[in-house]
């Protein structure tokens, strides 16, 4: 497959003005609001393009694993240190992943590895996010395909570069309405030689008490998660770097940590997967808040993730209401996010200001003025 | 003195008087500068070789103000350029002689600290280094640190996304950012980013941070703080030739370390700062390597001694390591002072801001060196190596007849050579008007258009900074029509625009 071939498929969809849904490995078709649209297969275009680990740059085509950029890059000691989530295994809750177009593969194909493309269309970050940088913030470049077919090439495979509109941190995490993107480069960074878990009991408003003193402090902690009763803390960095730091933080060590970081990164924790007796009535709330927000008057069962900015909240679809939710979150400068639910039609995010809305909708017809790349996914009507 | 003639024409149907009247009606008069005196030291910013006048510079002093003037401006057609500490080196700031200058130099508060989240939130006139003073007590620092970040304010920091020494490990200013407070060219207040790590829609924020003016007015910028290293400790390393000290800058990186600052320079500008500032320096070294690694002190223990290890089997000829602060300081010193050290030895120079692969720093350095013997002019180098940004000093004498056009010339040539490798033209200086014929050689016509189109969603009638950035096509025919490739141009010595 060529970039040709993708931008071939979008000339057309453009000329016939016909809704596309781009799929990678569609192990995030729960995201956003109903995929629909004719399938845009971006799998076949794969392949890691360049990668010099000296360089700290790796430069791979959308269908790419990310499995497999991960696995070459820990050849050489490095890593994607956003920690992007695979959402491959363990997933209890795939209800409404289905494209409603007729023509839709994505019924005939079962979710598969997560891609590069998926990766930055969807713009999500795992647990080392506060202290390393999300997805947007280790882009260097795309190649991408508009919604005119057009293939357009921002930034590259350097670390620095101001030529132009940042158009390649735009892409990221507008799930795919506004460009293909074909190809992404980016930074990479050394993996440290030394990983630790620590555990500590405490409840809630002592581990944010407790995270606010730590975070204060230059200590090698690069992710964190409060769940039952439990602070859990990494440190990572050189040996006597995390030495120092596991005695700066206390408790106890905790030896399954690489596995509780994975199941945290991409989902399969048993906070996600937990079988309720009404399962399907369950939806998944993400609040993203200022990481010193206190404890929130919510009813438990909650985990918090990124030093207090991420809680991930479990409800009971028809005893829910969002709009107090949303309105808490907004008072505390955050917002929240339905992230997997029952209900596709409705918003996933809270709506956008009206100038915000104004350039969405500008920018929207900017890249894709038939409106045909992912229709609907991210805002209703965008 | 040059002058940068915009491809696009916007004007008011309003007299500079009109204007004027029109603006005291919004803010005092005092801060409605008209009178050529009170004009002239707006007339340009750090790239003084060009030069022009507004029609009137106006200092607001609250968000309602700039509300009003935006709209004002919006009703009357009347393009406008902002301003903040004018430190800039591409020309961000020029004004536009059928404008008015927006000076933010009134915003200059910070105006909260929450410790507890790490955030502060300031006004765009706050110097850069002002942020880092004012938290220094909690403990707490800014991170980017441009070269001017004594005098440089986070307002124009957002517009250019400026880089500095510690980019590699901390990331330029987009990468320290969560929130800004925006004046549309309307008028309209509105905050792009949030009090949280990620904001739900299309990230306004990064598209924002280094578009250049061309897109709105910041009003308001909350930074991200970090905690202050315990330790921060230097090696200086000595080479025989430029192509070990870049091989040994690609050992440190391949051994998993990422140092805190990673600066070359050659020996031109080894001389030229030494001369200066006495950091004791090698003067027959043919390339020096500044390798800082910061943390806690027991991981700064660990990696200086994996460090001295790397340096030593890449060939370093002389290794030393910063005992105490002071001597820390020293080893920076001459870096931090090459531009002032280099204006010492020559009348002017001119600094360029290239990005390569590193992997290309021997090839790009021996093109510079063939490029200046073209010319006539002598290039001091000094780059962050860690990123692969350089920053070439071209000498020259603008007395001289013809000398100025001459390095401009070299310097775009320059510019066209890091794109042909793999790099850009500009790493953290910005487009402006200095590299806006480059901008034809990095980008084709599909991709230009692209960026138009952008500008037209937020700005549609061009009046945020016109014309500069983003090249029109016709310039960009212009410029490809009389542009050999390969680097150099027919004849370097004639004006091109």
């Amino acid at each position: 497959m060529h970039i040709e071939d993708i931008a071939g498929q979008v000339i057309t969809a453009f000329k016939n003005k016909t809704p596309l849904c781009i799929r990678g490995g569609g192990s995030k078709d729960f995201l956003g609001r109903t995929p629909m649209g004719q399938t845009l297969l971006t799998t076949e275009y794969h392949g890691i393009v360049d990668y010099d680990p000296a360089e700290l740059v790796l430069t791979a085509r959308c269908g790419t694993p990310v499995e497999e950029v991960e696995s070459l890059l820990r050849e050489h000691g490095q890593m994607l240190p956003f920690e992007p989530p695979l959402f491959e295994h363990g997933m209890s809750n795939d209800r409404g992943s289905h494209s409603r177009d007729a023509d839709s593969e994505s019924e005939k194909t079962p979710s598969g590895s997560s891609t590069v493309g998926g990766m930055v269309a969807a713009g999500l970050s795992g647990p080392r996010r506060p202290w390393s940088g999300s997805v947007r913030d280790y882009i260097l470049g795309t190649v991408c395909v508009n919604g005119c077919g057009e293939v357009l090439k921002f930034g590259g495979q350097v670390m620095k570069n101001v030529a132009g509109y940042d158009v390649s941190r735009l892409m990221t995490g507008s799930l795919g309405t506004l460009g293909v993107v074909v190809e992404a480069s980016f930074k990479v960074l050394p993996a440290p030689i030394k990983v630790a878990t620590r555990m500590l009991e405490m409840d809630e408003d002592s581990a944010h008490q407790f995270l606010k003193r730590m975070l204060a402090t230059p200590t090698p902690i690069d992710a964190t998660c409060y769940y039952d009763g439990q602070l859990y803390i990494r440190l990572s960095g050189s040996e006597s770097g995390v030495g120092a730091g596991e005695a700066a933080v206390g408790g106890e060590q905790f030896d399954a940590g690489d596995e509780l970081w994975r199941s945290l990164r991409n989902q399969n924790h048993e906070f996600f997967t937990q079988n309720d007796t009404a399962d399907d009535d369950i939806d998944l709330w993400r609040l993203s808040l200022p990481p010193a927000t206190p404890v929130l008057p919510v009813e438990p069962p909650t985990l918090v993730e990124w030093g207090g900015a991420v809680r991930w909240l479990r409800v009971r679809f028809q005893e829910f209401d969002h709009d107090e939710i949303e309105s808490l979150c907004k008072k505390h400068g955050g917002h929240a996010i339905r992230f997997r639910s029952i209900d596709r039609e409705a918003e996933m995010n809270p709506p956008a200001d009206s100038v915000s809305r104004r350039l969405f909708e500008n920018l929207k017809a900017s890249f894709d003025p038939a409106g045909i790349l992912n229709p609907g996914r991210l805002y209703r009507d965008l | 003195m040059a002058t940068f003639v915009s491809d696009i024409n916007v004007e008011s149907t309003l007299t500079r008087a009109e204007i004027a009247t029109g603006l005291k009606q919004i803010v005092d008069a005092r801060y409605v500068l008209t009178a050529q005196e009170e004009l002239a030291p707006y007339e340009c910013d750090g790239l003084s070789a060009y030069q022009e006048l507004p029609l009137a510079v106006v200092l607001p002093g609250t968000v309602d103000e700039v509300c009003t003037i935006m709209r004002f401006c919006s009703d009357h057609s009347i393009p406008v350029v902002a301003r903040g500490a004018g430190t800039g080196l591409s020309g961000g700031a020029l004004p536009y002689k059928n404008g008015i200058l927006l000076g933010m130099s009134r915003f200059n508060r910070i105006v909260s600290i929450d410790a507890d989240n790490r955030t502060a939130i300031v006004q765009p006139g706050v110097r850069n280094l002002a942020i880092s003073e004012a938290v220094q007590h909690l403990g707490m620092y800014y991170a980017p640190d441009p070269s001017s970040q004594i005098a440089c304010s986070i307002g124009g920091n957002v517009a250019e996304n400026a880089g500095g020494v510690h980019c590699l490990k901390y990331g330029l200013t987009v990468h320290n950012l969560i929130k800004l407070k925006v004046v549309t060219v309307q008028g309209e207040l509105f905050e792009v980013g949030s009090d949280a790590l990620d904001t739900p829609g299309y990230d306004l924020l990064a598209l924002m941070t280094g578009s250049e003016g061309l897109l709105g007015i910041v009003v308001e910028v909350t930074v991200r703080l970090l905690p202050k290293p315990t330790s921060a400790r230097a090696v200086l390393a000595s080479f025989d030739d430029v192509q070990t000290a870049g091989n040994a800058v690609a050992s440190i990186i391949s051994n998993g370390i990422l140092p805190a600052g990673l600066e070359m320079m050659d020996n031109p500008a080894i001389r030229a700062t030494e001369d200066f500032v006495h950091a004791g320096y090698p003067l027959d070294a043919a390339a020096i390597l500044i390798c800082e690694l910061d943390g806690i002190d027991e991981e700064v223990e660990d990696q200086i001694e994996q460090v001295r290890h790397v340096l030593t089997d890449a060939g370093a000829v002389d290794i030393r390591v910063s005992c105490d602060e002071a001597e820390r300081v020293r080893f920076w010193s001459g870096r931090k002072n090459a531009f002032p050290a280099v204006g010492r030895i020559s009348p002017d120079y001119y600094c360029i801001d290239g990005t390569i692969p590193r992997r290309q720093l021997a090839g790009i350095l021996e093109n510079i060196s063939r490029l200046s013997g073209e010319y006539g002019l002598a290039v001091a180098n000094v780059f962050h190596a860690g990123d692969g940004n350089l920053h070439p000093l071209i000498l020259y004498d603008a007395n001289k007849p013809g000398e100025f056009e001459r390095t401009e010339a070299l310097g775009g040539a320059i510019l066209e050579a890091c794109v042909e490798a793999g790099g850009t033209i500009t790493g953290e200086h910005g487009v402006g008007v200095e590299k806006i014929n480059q901008m034809c050689v990095q980008f084709n016509d599909k991709e230009l258009e692209q960026f138009h189109r952008i500008k037209h969603a937020f700005d549609p009638h061009l009046l945020l900074n016109p014309g500069k950035a983003i090249p029109t096509l016709a310039r960009c025919a212009e410029f490809n029509a009389m542009h050999v490739h390969g680097g150099t141009l027919p004849h370097p010595d004639i004006e091109r625009f």
